[in-house]
């Protein structure tokens, strides 16, 4: 076998090793330079796998060689492809970024705990896109959950330790709806591979046991999702966890729970026929039309900003369940280039952010008055990334709102299409208030005394806000690879 | 407890005993049961017995934060280590069976070395995670 022939166990086994070495290391450099390598690493693996799967089709890998339905199998697909390709993208540009914020934010003496955490969470992400065993994304949805507790709670005061305690609680509340779920489908099935339970569901598709299971399922995944009502843990985790972690967590984590609730309830329970006996698309819809509404509407209050926008990650999720709600292709593709294009701007704002915080030590509003001449470059990225929030053409925002509207005509719901765009009002008006503050208003005497960011904070902020301007002028490779994910999936689910 | 000799006695003679039944069920998992993680669990048993008992200074002296902490990362590599030798060896990630030249040795081989990370994992973040609560200062960092 080649190396090639490894690397879906490698994006795994990479990062998993590199937490331990990080722990025996604990020099804060060294540890950063571990975490770039391993970060940079498993995005040029991600990359083989993306180009493979889109060359040669499907493939799987079977761990310890033990054969498909009894052993785990890791499946690589274009939907898992991509998926691996957000998450190591983002968490290499953001490593890049993370050792002059972290040494500002935290404890030497604890830097080594975050980076081998960040490497850990990495793992479990990257391990929850890539295997085809149920129970397998539970172990890395535990490993990526466990690991971001500790990233949280590492945050600059004392509240981020009650965040990553609220966070922990209802984390585990909805691990446990997930194992719960997948116990009763195993209960009915006898497997735990998901193209076998998929086969396997719809004979017993009309017993209460699946139903439940699906219950179970959508709710745990839609508490790690942080879909509206269930996103209660996520302002706080965000608000006060440290800067770089929250960068890294806003573009992947709940964006690999999207792609878990994908994967299992169109995926696992596509073909059960439930999708559709079920008023499951048009509940999923009504959560993800108040979640567009009320996180940004709350968005607009919050007075740190980094608050603000991790409400606003709430609505943005909205966004991408309603694109699933649709059940149709190309709701589901806008659902999944969202998925890429909010990875991309939510981490560019959240490294902005972090570079305000790095120089004012608070992203409160009434501080970041008046930044926007002190910190032109950092403030410029902040006013990009916004716009895209928005939708603003030119800019990935955009190109994902287009094609949610477009969905929605297509599935014959004005009024949906509507909302979006009333919704996009709101993210208006907590864009403003930045840029208003920012620019417009009498400078704080924080403002002040700052200057610009650090060049190695602006450059992989820059990457970032160039990146949502540059796959929003050309989407045509986003949405390509996202039109093939969503046919893939589509395939399986019964009408 | 140094007015305790009772205890103190006791103590010493039993955590022998307790550290060989740890070993017993660690290398007795692959027959019967047993494995790694219990055997790390009773292993870490005897020393949080020993600190009840002697108090957290000298188990802290047994067993510094900074062995425990190698002890840990040592754990995983070892474990993910046997499954990489097995992708070197020409097999899958953590496939045991090229290990040696016939497939059930290869099978021992790897399961013995796997369970024997995972038993210094979880003995070492037992003894951690009893050692951090049983400080009487929250603020006070675990390092050494």
């Amino acid at each position: 076998m080649t190396l090639h022939d490894h690397l879906p166990a490698l994006a795994v086994v990479v990062p998993l090793m590199a937490a331990p070495v990080i722990v025996a290391l604990r020099r804060p450099t060294a540890a950063w330079a571990v975490a770039v390598a391993v970060s940079w690493a498993c995005l040029a693996i991600s990359g083989q796998l993306l180009q493979s799967v889109l060359a040669n089709g499907p493939f799987s890998y079977l761990l310890g060689g033990w054969a498909a339905p009894w052993g785990i199998e890791y499946r690589v697909d274009p939907v898992d492809a991509f998926v691996l390709v957000i998450v190591s993208a983002i968490a290499a540009v953001v490593s890049l970024y993370a050792k002059t914020s972290v040494a500002k934010e935290i404890d030497p003496d604890r830097q080594y705990l975050f980076y081998a955490m960040y490497v850990l969470c990495l793992c479990g992400l990257l391990g929850m896109a890539i295997t085809g065993d149920a129970f397998n994304v539970f172990v890395f949805l535990e490993i990526s959950s466990l690991s971001t507790y500790v990233l949280v709670a590492l945050g600059r005061d004392r509240r981020a330790l009650t965040a990553a305690f609220r966070y922990l609680v209802l984390g585990t509340v909805g691990a446990t709806f997930y194992v719960i779920g997948i116990g009763l489908a195993y209960m009915m099935t006898g497997t735990l591979n998901m193209a076998d339970m998929a086969e396997r569901l719809p004979a017993v598709a009309h017993t209460s046991t699946v139903r439940a299971a699906l219950a179970f399922l959508v709710v745990g995944i839609g508490l790690k999702m942080a879909a509206f009502p269930l996103h209660l843990w996520l302002p706080n985790a965000y608000a006060h966890a440290p800067s770089v972690a929250t960068a890294f967590l806003a573009g992947t984590a709940t964006k690999v729970s999207v792609y878990v609730l994908l994967r299992i309830v169109l995926g696992v329970f596509g073909g059960t026929g439930l999708l559709t006996a079920l008023p499951l698309m048009e509940l999923l819809m009504a959560m993800a039309l108040a979640g567009m509404f009320v996180g940004s509407a709350v968005a607009i209050w919050q007075p740190d900003l980094k608050r603000a926008l991790a409400y606003s990650s709430v609505a943005q999720i909205g966004y991408i369940l309603l694109g699933i709600a649709f059940l149709s292709e190309t709701g589901l593709a806008a659902a999944i280039v969202h998925l890429f294009n909010h990875a991309i701007m939510k981490t560019a704002l959240f490294l902005a952010l972090g570079a305000i915080v790095f120089r004012l030590g608070s992203a409160r509003i009434e501080d970041i008055a008046g930044i926007g001449r002190r910190m032109p470059l950092t403030m410029a990225a902040v006013l990009v990334a916004g716009l895209s929030l928005i939708g603003v053409p030119l800019t990935v925002g955009f190109v994902s709102k287009w094609y949610l509207v477009e969905a929605a005509i297509g599935a014959g719901l004005w009024p949906v299409a509507v909302a979006i765009l009333l919704s996009s009002l709101l993210a208006v008006a907590y864009v403003w208030r930045i840029v208003e503050a920012a620019w417009f208003a009498k400078p704080s005497d924080k403002a002040l005394a700052a200057t610009e960011a650090p060049t190695a904070l602006i450059v992989p902020t820059w990457a970032m806000a160039g990146a949502a301007v540059w796959f929003g002028v050309d989407a045509t490779g986003t949405m390509g690879v996202a039109r093939a994910a969503a046919a893939a999936l589509l395939k399986g689910v019964a009408p | 407890m140094r007015e305790k000799p009772i205890l103190r006695v006791g103590t010493k003679l039993l955590i022998p005993f307790i550290l060989l039944f740890a070993l017993y069920v660690q290398f007795h998992g692959d027959f019967g049961p047993g494995g790694g993680f219990q055997a790390g669990v009773i292993f870490a048993a005897a020393f949080i017995l020993y600190a009840l008992v002697f108090g957290m200074a000298n188990a802290r002296a047994a067993l510094p934060a900074g062995l425990r902490r190698q002890i840990m990362a040592l754990g995983v590599l070892l474990y993910a280590g046997v499954g990489v030798v097995g992708m070197l060896a020409g097999g899958n990630f953590l496939d045991y069976s090229v290990l040696s030249d016939t497939p059930t040795t290869g099978q021992h081989i790897g399961i013995f070395l796997v369970e024997l990370g995972v038993g210094m994992n979880v003995f070492a973040a037992m003894a951690t995670i009893f050692f951090v609560f049983a400080s009487r200062d929250p603020s006070a960092k675990e390092d050494g």
